[in-house]
């Protein structure tokens, strides 16, 4: 399946629904794409919400890291929200759980950047 | 190789629709060998950070050079095996990207993954004087929960 994006605000967070795969080619791309729009417009506190991604391979993985440093950057702050299982345990192996903050609650997520 | 094996081979393009297309093929295999849903997930995973691998590090993305892709299926395992036309590398030069220095690393993380998710896994010099990665899956043995993908290793399981 395509990778689709789409964003809100909310409590002064950007949050993007993202669904489908983030895998090399399109999916990548997408993701890479939606970032630098968000930073164009000076967006950089972006919450993603994977709730719809079930399948990242290692160019995805890639892409989410290079969005955290690139908000990071920024002076921005890049958060996760919503994890399926095997986002959860690819980001677990990879041990990027270490890196990126991690949210299973909308609420409590956006709370966070305040 | 025996009566009992079968195999497949395949030669791809160095495009990123081989990506797909190698990882569908597999995954049709697999599926038919029996293997449960979280082993399929896995064996998917490994053939596509394989062929990743052969198109941008070994083929350098060039689209003249090809990806060569062949499987057996023996009573015991699935093999795959995934060469590409590039000058071939050194496996304990590879990066680990687990390391902390590594870990924002927007690449490198093909070969933990295929080795994570594979029951083994190889770099040999292939015969185009490339790499050839070679991996394997045990087959799920008969009567076992691996039919419902509950097999051991690090890997995700299927989302409830």
């Amino acid at each position: 399946m395509a990778l689709r994006a789409t964003y809100r605000e909310a409590s002064g967070v950007t949050v993007v629904d993202i669904g489908g795969r983030i895998t090399l080619g399109e999916g990548s791309a997408l993701l890479r794409k939606t970032i630098r729009e968000l930073l164009e417009e000076q967006r950089t506190m972006i919450l993603l919400n994977l709730a719809d991604v079930d399948y990242i391979d290692s160019s995805g993985i890639g892409e989410l890291v290079s969005a955290y440093t690139g908000v990071k950057n920024r002076g921005g702050n890049l958060k996760l929200l919503h994890l399926t299982k095997k986002v959860h345990d690819l980001l677990q192996l990879t041990k990027l759980f270490t890196v990126f903050e991690v949210y299973s609650d909308e609420n409590s997520a956006l709370r966070s950047y305040q | 190789m025996t009566e009992d094996s079968k195999h497949l081979e395949v030669t791809l393009e160095t495009q990123v629709e081989s990506v797909n297309l190698a990882e569908e093929m597999c995954l049709r295999v697999a599926e038919a060998a029996g293997f449960g849903e979280d082993d399929c997930y896995r064996i998917g995973m490994s053939v596509r950070e394989g062929v990743i691998n052969a198109f941008h590090y070994g083929n350098e993305e060039r689209p003249e050079k090809k990806i060569h892709l062949a499987l057996d299926l023996t009573p015991e395992k699935m093999v795959i095996h995934v060469l590409d036309e590039g000058r071939g590398f050194d496996l304990s030069r590879v990066p680990d990207p687990l390391a902390e220095e590594n870990l924002l690393s927007t690449s490198g993380r093909g070969i933990f993954l295929m080795r994570a998710f594979m029951d083994e896994f190889e770099v040999i010099p292939g015969r185009t004087g490339g790499a050839e990665i070679v991996m394997s899956k045990k087959l799920p043995s008969p009567g076992s929960t691996g039919m419902n993908g509950t097999s051991q290793g690090a890997a995700p399981k299927k989302e409830s």
